[in-house]
């Protein structure tokens, strides 16, 4: 079949350095195309060019063979090709109607007096063609994200979308809304639509795409069908070598008792949480979106405040009401969302990394810039984040590497529990690796780790024990010997009280 | 590297603009670089400019205080009031440092603990404090202070050809440069205003350091209004009004980011200047002081669109 975008030896320079070298890429109406590689690989910025956002320097584009050379984004939606954003558009305050036409809105000739009826209709008519049941009338904000997510679909749809670009737009959704994510992919694929699909979820990918091009450094790395081709191959085209394990092998001697949790409430959102963990411990934490898993630990750190419940350091009984307790008991939390929560990205990397050590590394009230230096220099280092000097703004750093130096923040405090939210969500292979590989560092150190994951994968393969949460609830903690995806899946949608209450 | 230049050319902006205008009024006017014109207009600046600085650590933080004015106005009733009843100068000094101190510190437990927000809560703050001064003075101005040396010498005294207020706020640049620069507060501040979540979740004390920098400005605006007292010999309940809106135009002329986290204090420094050579340049060219208020409007903005050009 003819391509409907084909883009020809790309390349472009961001002052002096160049982000993409002679790049081609194509897509098929009817096709879901994957576009993977590591951050910093060139996949947004070959998106941008696609798109007008960025001009490129060499190189040609055609859209349904016709060279096209769009200045704004407004140009390429004019040709069919849209965007769904990893960071939603969505006016919170604005119904679905009022969102689903935000600059489109139809009026009275051009009185600019709206027809909303006809809007309200024209919504709901897009939002069932997705199958999605949706009010018009409704708040966005009281929409869950996937809701969202749909709405942006059916407002790239209104406007006769016939290439979609989607930049992960699983990352923040549940299982069953990423099920019906799919089932929508797949019937606009049956009615023509191209869909370029940016992910770093592999099985998603071998899952919906037909095809598959990885982008290495600015190069093409190859396209594949889906078909023809299996992890390794795609991980050694990514990567450029063998990955090998996936889960790098931990040998640390489990310790004594560091943490125990005894009886934390929080009205509405948990009850009676109870746990602990050793030395040296990896101790996983599953459940589905909305159990409460992290604000179980939101509370622990003091971010929340708990109604009751006991928390004991090292066997004895620590008070924490804010952050800068648990930090001073010796608890490090690594956030789920690093750039709202982790990480202040106007400043340096080094300035963020030092932000819960200025005590340490001050006298008086003085920091010291030797000291501060030598410590971000450190962390750097020991956890191979790229950048160019310390310097340099957190902002303009790689995902995976802006997750390192989260991470680096609270290495940095030597702390003796560290609790990290979804350590690895929107981080491509390789550094998800290196991330393993620190945590398995700091276990190895006698640092008691609580990892909190919606990848069961990583759960199974990283953790010592996995705490599944139900409904704000500890409804099971497994042993690494004997958990599996079906047993955690059972515990986490409330099976496990089931089976064992029919048992008795 | 080369970009990390460009983009310190940029943050000269202020600089550039202000070497502009003054050899544009120097071309114009001939006494306007004369020594005592220039002396002249520093004394005039420091005023506005002792207020910037304690309004360039709020805004870092994402905050706004348009009490400025009211506290500067209390602040130097207290004193003046103090030195009339016959107290010792620098007990009375103090203790109006102390009021515009205590003044700071309920804007910021307002701020922190009532959780109210900060436009909000200075707005409200500036009538109170007014208010205050009002039924403190009984709204009259207070006259024939003190023949104290040692007073008289914070507003007119000369260190060989540099006025006093002058001294003082060199000395204010120099503390709170280095706060900004050098210690944990410093860092705290562009923290809190770069991301006021984050740094709650790194264990910064993020209500302690708003506190700081509201009770900073509180002082710093009481000494600012105790300069006028002493200069005067009198001290006016109605003084200070609208002085916030020259603080906070120095803010943003000299590139600090209403929306905190970004920003410095050398810049505001170089804001406050630019105003005041303003100021002073259009009052030796005889231009009507109306038509000068226009002036001042076009250069805040053209000060902001420039910053926001950079921005993109």
């Amino acid at each position: 079949m003819e391509p409907i975008v084909r883009m020809t030896n790309i390349s472009k320079s961001f002052s002096g350095n160049q982000v993409l070298k002679q790049v081609s890429f194509e897509i098929v109406p009817g096709e879901i195309h994957a576009l993977m590689g590591e951050n910093g690989a060139g996949k947004s910025t070959l998106m941008k060019i696609l798109t007008g956002i960025y001009s490129r320097d060499e190189g040609d584009i055609q859209v349904n063979g016709r060279s096209v050379d769009y200045k704004d984004p407004k140009d390429a939606e004019k040709d069919g090709i849209s965007v769904i954003h990893q960071e939603l558009n969505i006016i919170p305050h604005l119904t679905v109607a009022e969102n689903m036409f935000l600059g489109k809105e139809i009026s009275i000739s051009k009185t600019g007096i709206l027809k909303t009826k006809i809007m309200r209709r024209e919504t709901k008519k897009h939002l069932e063609r997705l199958g999605v049941q949706l009010n018009p009338d409704k708040n966005a904000e009281s929409l869950s994200v996937g809701q969202q997510q749909m709405v942006e679909i059916a407002k790239a749809l209104a406007a006769e979308t016939k290439v979609l670009i989607m930049d992960e737009p699983t990352a923040a959704l549940t299982d069953r809304e990423i099920e019906t994510l799919f089932k929508v992919m797949n019937e606009l694929k049956s009615q023509g639509v191209a869909i370029v699909y940016i992910s770093h979820r592999m099985e998603e990918i071998f899952q919906m795409c037909d095809r598959i091009t990885v982008l290495r450094d600015g190069s093409c790395a190859g396209t594949e069908n889906i078909k023809d081709t299996d992890l390794d191959q795609i991980v050694r085209m990514m990567v450029g070598r063998a990955l090998g394990e996936r889960f790098p092998e931990r040998r640390v001697e489990i310790g004594e008792e560091r943490l125990r949790v005894e009886g934390l409430s929080n009205p509405g959102l948990f009850e009676d949480v109870h746990f602990s963990v050793k030395q040296g411990e990896v101790l996983g934490v599953a459940g589905l979106m909305g159990a409460g898993r992290s604000e179980i630990f939101e509370t622990l750190f003091g971010a929340r405040r708990k109604s009751s419940g006991r928390i004991f350091v090292d066997g004895k009984e620590v008070k924490i009401k804010n952050p800068y307790d648990a930090k001073k008991a010796g608890i490090g939390f690594v956030t789920e969302d690093r750039k709202s929560e982790g990480l202040v990205l106007e400043l340096s990397v080094k300035k963020n990394l030092s932000l819960p050590n200025l005590k340490t590394l001050s006298n008086w009230g003085v920091i010291s810039a030797k000291a501060e230096k030598a410590m971000a220099d450190d962390f750097i280092n020991k956890l191979r984040i790229k950048t160019h000097h310390a310097d340099l703004q957190v902002k303009s750093l790689s995902g995976g590497n802006q997750q390192k130096v989260v991470i680096g923040k609270w290495v940095g405090i030597n702390p003796k529990i560290l609790i990290l939210d979804e350590p690895t969500r929107g981080v491509d292979i390789g550094a998800k690796k290196e991330i393993y590989q620190i945590i398995n560092e700091l276990a190895a150190q006698g640092v008691a780790v609580i990892m909190i994951s919606s990848e069961l994968p990583e759960v199974l393969g990283m953790s010592d024990r996995i705490m599944v949460i139900h409904e704000g609830k500890v409804a099971r903690i497994l042993d690494k010997d004997e958990a599996n995806q079906e047993n955690i899946m059972q515990a986490a949608t409330g099976g496990y009280r089931c089976v064992e209450t029919m048992g008795q | 590297m080369s970009k990390q230049w460009v983009n310190n050319l940029q943050k000269l902006g202020p600089v550039i603009g202000l070497i502009i205008i003054v050899i544009i009024l120097s071309i114009l006017s001939p006494s306007f670089l004369a020594m005592d014109n220039i002396f002249n207009v520093l004394r005039q600046v420091s005023i506005n400019a002792l207020i910037a600085f304690g309004m360039t650590l709020v805004i870092l933080t994402g905050g706004i205080d348009l009490s400025v004015g009211s506290i500067l106005a209390l602040g130097s009733a207290v004193t003046a009031k103090m030195l009339a009843d016959g107290m010792d100068p620098i007990l009375s000094v103090l203790l109006g440092l102390i009021a515009g101190g205590v003044m700071g510190a309920v804007n910021g437990l307002i701020v922190t603990k009532g959780k109210v927000a900060p436009f909000i809560a200075t707005l409200a703050t500036m009538t109170i404090f007014r208010g205050l001064t009002l039924v403190y003075t009984d709204g009259k101005p207070l006259t024939g202070l003190s023949n104290s040396f040692s007073f008289q010498l914070i507003g007119k005294g000369y260190f060989w050809y540099i006025p006093f207020p002058v001294i003082w706020m060199f000395i204010a640049f120099v503390i709170l440069l280095f706060i900004l620069k050098k210690t944990t507060i410093g860092r705290g501040i562009y923290a809190v205003g770069g991301n006021e979540e984050a740094s709650i979740l790194s264990g910064v004390k993020v209500n302690r350091i708003k506190v700081f920098v509201y009770t900073v400005t509180g002082i710093l605006s009481a000494f600012a209004g105790i300069i006028l007292t002493s200069r005067l010999n009198s001290a006016d309940p109605n003084a200070g009004m609208s002085y916030e809106l020259d603080a906070i135009a120095a803010v943003v002329i000299g590139g600090t980011s209403l929306s905190g986290g970004r920003g410095w204090i050398f810049g505001t420094f170089i804001g406050s200047l630019i105003i005041g050579v303003l100021n002073n340049g259009l009052n030796l060219l005889d231009v009507s002081p109306f038509f000068q208020q226009v002036v001042k409007g076009v250069v805040i903005l053209i000060a902001v669109l420039l910053d926001r050009r950079d921005k993109k």
